[in-house]
């Protein structure tokens, strides 16, 4: 399927370095994943107090989301209904999933348990920016950018979307990386096409 | 109260929030701190694991929950009741 749209940003979560467009933004000290996304919150002087009480999966693609939104996009040639997200990973939320069934042996947790589901990480990246397209979360064993470009063109092609935010958020204990992208259907500046080649070279820039 | 707010901060994994920060008497829920229905759960949590308090009547949380001063009562209460 060929493509007529743009990747307008990227944004690279991996091996404690941010990169945004393909350029390091921070780079943390060597520390604990949960330790690493606080550090990398207040470098960028968020305020969103609900960004702690997320699971790691919430906490890093949450984190990417708004790194990636940062350099110039105006939400406000958009609908709330015509931006989306389409995201995938490998463990889904078992990261918090075995947190949570940890806390079953005790009193379970209630504030884990609504975690355990790894699309959540799309409601609070919506919820922060008052998204409400189509989404989905995908389960995969590696980042199959054939699969997104396919996806996301034909959510665009139908119109159901204008613009989108896909790409891959994972975490499992101390393994983790993000890669998201903006794609829309205009051209901006130093945009590069919406293709499989292209979120793979993003994707892998720093191989992490 | 202080301890209580302390314990508030912990459960709810509020990391930029000090135990002055919040008011005696200010709302936990909405237009004060900010709280919804899961932290609601938390602080049920939270009577259960630190004060062995079985909230029994759960028309009982709002009030329970108003504020800080009013889970202070709430917990005195129980614990007189019971020593």
């Amino acid at each position: 399927m060929s493509s007529a749209y743009y990747i307008s940003s990227s944004c690279v979560i991996s091996d404690r370095v941010i990169y945004r467009n393909g350029l390091p933004v921070f780079s943390g000290e060597e520390s604990p994943l949960p330790d690493l996304l606080i550090s990398a919150y207040r470098h960028f002087g968020y305020q969103y107090l609900k960004f702690f009480k997320m699971d790691n999966l919430g906490k890093l693609g949450w984190l990417a989301a708004e790194i990636l939104l940062s350099g110039g996009f105006d939400k406000n040639r958009y609908r709330p209904e015509e931006v989306g997200l389409v995201l995938s990973n490998a463990h889904a939320s078992l990261d918090t999933d075995t947190r949570y069934y940890e806390t079953v042996k005790d009193i379970p947790s209630p504030a884990l348990f609504v975690y355990t589901l790894p699309n959540i990480v799309i409601g609070e990246i919506s919820i922060r920016h008052g998204f409400k397209g189509e989404n989905a979360f995908f389960v995969s064993e590696s980042f199959d950018a054939g699969f997104i470009e396919h996806y996301v063109t034909r959510l665009v092609n139908n119109d159901i979307l204008q613009a989108c935010i896909c790409g891959w958020v994972d975490v499992l204990g101390d393994r983790y990386k993000a890669a998201l992208f903006l794609v829309e259907k205009e051209k901006r500046e130093n945009s590069v096409t919406f293709t499989a080649k292209n979120l793979n070279n993003l994707y892998a820039l720093q191989n992490g | 109260m202080s301890d209580l707010k302390s314990q508030i901060i912990a459960q709810l994994n509020l990391q930029d929030v000090k135990p002055e920060d919040i008011g005696d008497d200010q709302p936990l829920f909405v237009e004060g701190l900010g709280l919804d229905s899961i932290d609601a759960l938390e602080l049920i949590v939270l009577l259960q694991q630190q004060y062995q308090i079985k909230l029994s009547n759960s028309d009982e949380g709002p009030n329970v929950f108003r504020t800080v001063r009013t889970m202070a009562e709430y917990i005195k209460a129980h614990q007189a009741q019971n020593s």
